[in-house]
């Protein structure tokens, strides 16, 4: 055995570009290998879609006060096009769901102590579960859109909006996933991780997502007009109804750029604090 | 070789930590050799984990001066991961991932080319007889196969330094042997293993030198030997051919005592060579033939009882027998 076995060599360098498609790989696997959790995660918007259009839906359509208002097929039609936007809004939020799930597993799972002890870009870890989560997410609202479609969703967005949808869900995504992460942390258990989100599943509801603003008392309008998902929701109808989007979509992107900054720098320093014991 | 004094693969001075007011550990000194195993041995609570997590990044000390691999561990922590290889108490990989498929990803963490990662991969499942095993999760593994690919794990990137804290806790006997010999493989490599313990025998049979570990101090070092003889109960045992011969031993030794067996005897003494010249010598003087000399040091239990004012856990007793 040498003695320079130990010398100190040069600084070796971090890779976190690499690192980050290491772990990117390792949380696609995952979701590979556990497929139940991505299947109960898209199927809860698939399943509030078909609830709202095919059970609320002809009432609730009548009461929107459109030019069709009164018969309850033409309600229905009015109103999948009127809840779609917040169907699509609440597949990422109960993708993201997962995202807080696994991130809490891991945690309570020695792999993330190992990963620390190891010489990689620590940020590697949870820029793993964002991508991971992005890509999933980006499935997840194919097939629940593609489901919409099937339902009598019909947009009118040309192929400039559909790709400004596209930007702004990758925006919004990412900014929500980098919360879930951060949420994904606070919690003590993998159950409780599962809880933590809850509220921003609901968080749609009382917003302008299933019904309009107007129709609600005064307090709860209120918050449901000032709550960051009414812009959010409210950008998504217009760019995919072709309507001219104003400011809402500025307040929307400031929302997330707000959420996505304030999430990462959280995460990051949970990551960074000392494991307990 | 002992003699060249190379640099010390841990040096470590006035450690200590504490939990809010609760101290974990109250000024410890560790110097460890490269190429050797060196154990750190106590029951639980002692501090053992505390110290493999600080010497191995994981929580950062309250104050102490330690160099771990060569570089400062407060300074260059980033330097220090590079060169170590960690296999905690609890199992560290990746339940949902196969085996083949938690090394690979180890392999690309270390940035090995693909060709590399595939044969140390091939190599490690090998050597630590996962082949079979490869291909199915890791959450299917029995504990002595999941310890396995987790130290597997640990070797990936060549670490010239292993901590292994407490490797063999819950394991089966013979999985406890397999993992002993893998241990002296590695050293036998001119890999230095850091490892704690609350198993008195791992010590004993792994260890170039030992620490003991009580209340958040060192209370004693050295190699499994000198410990031995820090504390009384050494002997030498005599057998005779018959009583004759065992009552003329009677006569002429100093404070012979009774063995179980009517025909030996028992001789306090350390059992170094000069006191056994001496001894053999009092013995031919007078003509006595014995048929049978065996030297007894008091084993690490006695130590550990000695050193630290407290038998070994009900734990290490059901385990070490």
């Amino acid at each position: 055995m040498s003695t320079h076995a130990l010398a100190p060599a040069a600084r070796p360098r971090l890779h976190p570009f690499r690192d980050s498609v290491t772990m990117l790989r390792r949380n696609l696997r995952r979701m590979l290998r556990y497929p139940s959790m991505t299947l109960t995660l898209v199927g809860m918007p698939v399943v509030f879609l078909l609830l709202f259009v095919y059970v609320f839906g002809g009432t609730l359509g009548a009461g929107l006060g459109g030019p069709t208002a009164g018969d309850s097929a033409d309600g229905r039609s009015a109103y999948v096009d009127y809840v779609a936007p917040a169907i699509i809004l609440m597949t990422v939020t109960s993708v993201i769901q997962g995202t807080a799930i696994s991130v809490a597993m891991d945690l309570t799972e020695g792999i993330i102590a190992r990963f620390r002890t190891m010489h990689i870009a620590r940020a590697a870890v949870l820029t793993g579960h964002v991508l991971g989560s992005m890509i999933q997410t980006a499935i997840a609202l194919a097939v629940v859109i593609g489901v919409a479609l099937l339902v009598g969703f019909r947009p009118e967005a040309g192929p400039v909006e559909w790709l400004a949808v596209v930007g702004f869900l990758a925006v919004m995504t990412f900014a929500l996933v980098w919360l879930a992460v951060a949420l994904g942390q606070v919690s003590k258990s993998v159950e409780s991780a599962s809880n933590v989100l809850l509220p921003l599943v609901l968080l749609p509801f009382l917003g302008s997502g299933f019904v309009p603003t107007d129709s609600m008392p005064t307090g709860l309008r209120w918050f449901a007009e000032y709550q960051p998902f009414t812009p959010m929701i409210e950008t998504l109808r217009d760019l995919l109804m072709d309507q001219p989007v104003g400011d809402n979509a500025w307040i929307a992107l400031a929302w997330c750029a707000a959420i996505a900054l304030g999430s990462y720098l959280w995460a990051r320093r949970l990551f960074n604090r000392e494991p307990a014991n | 070789m002992t003699t060249a004094q190379p640099r010390p693969a841990i040096a470590a001075t006035g450690l200590r930590k504490s939990y809010g007011d609760k101290p974990v550990l109250k000024g410890l000194d560790l110097n460890v050799r490269e190429g050797t195993v060196f154990s750190l041995l106590g029951a639980n609570g002692a501090g053992k984990t505390t110290t493999v997590k600080i010497l191995s990044t994981l929580i950062r000390a309250d104050s102490g001066d330690v160099r771990v691999a060569g570089h400062d561990l407060a300074h260059e922590p980033d330097a220090v991961r590079a060169a170590i290889g960690v296999t905690g108490q609890f199992s560290a990989v990746d339940n949902l991932l196969t085996g083949e498929e938690n090394l690979l990803l180890m392999a690309d963490l270390h940035h090995l080319p693909r060709d590399d990662a595939r044969r140390r991969t091939g190599q490690l499942l090998e050597q630590f007889d996962l082949v079979e095993a490869g291909r199915k999760p890791a959450a299917t593994y029995s504990g002595g196969m999941r310890r396995r690919l987790d130290l597997a794990m640990s070797l990936v990137g060549s670490p010239r330094l292993i901590f292994l804290d407490e490797p063999t806790t819950g394991l089966d006997p013979r999985s406890r042997r397999n993992m002993w010999q893998i241990v002296r493989d590695l050293v036998a490599g001119g890999v230095t293993v850091f490892l704690t313990t609350q198993y008195l025998e791992e010590a004993d049979e792994l260890s170039d030198r030992i620490a003991v570990l009580e209340g958040g101090r060192v209370v004693a070092e050295g190699t499994a030997d000198e410990l031995k003889r820090r504390i009384p109960g050494g002997h030498v045992r005599l057998r005779f051919g018959d009583h004759r011969h065992l009552d003329a031993a009677m006569r002429v030794l100093d404070q012979p005592s009774r063995d179980n067996d009517p025909l030996a005897l028992r001789v306090p003494g350390s059992g170094s060579l000069r006191s056994l010249k001496h001894l053999i010598g009092r013995l031919d003087d007078h003509r006595i033939e014995v048929e049978e000399l065996s030297v007894h040091t008091p084993d690490l239990d006695d130590v550990f009882l000695a050193l630290t004012g407290k038998p070994a856990t009900e734990n290490e007793k059901a385990t070490t027998r």
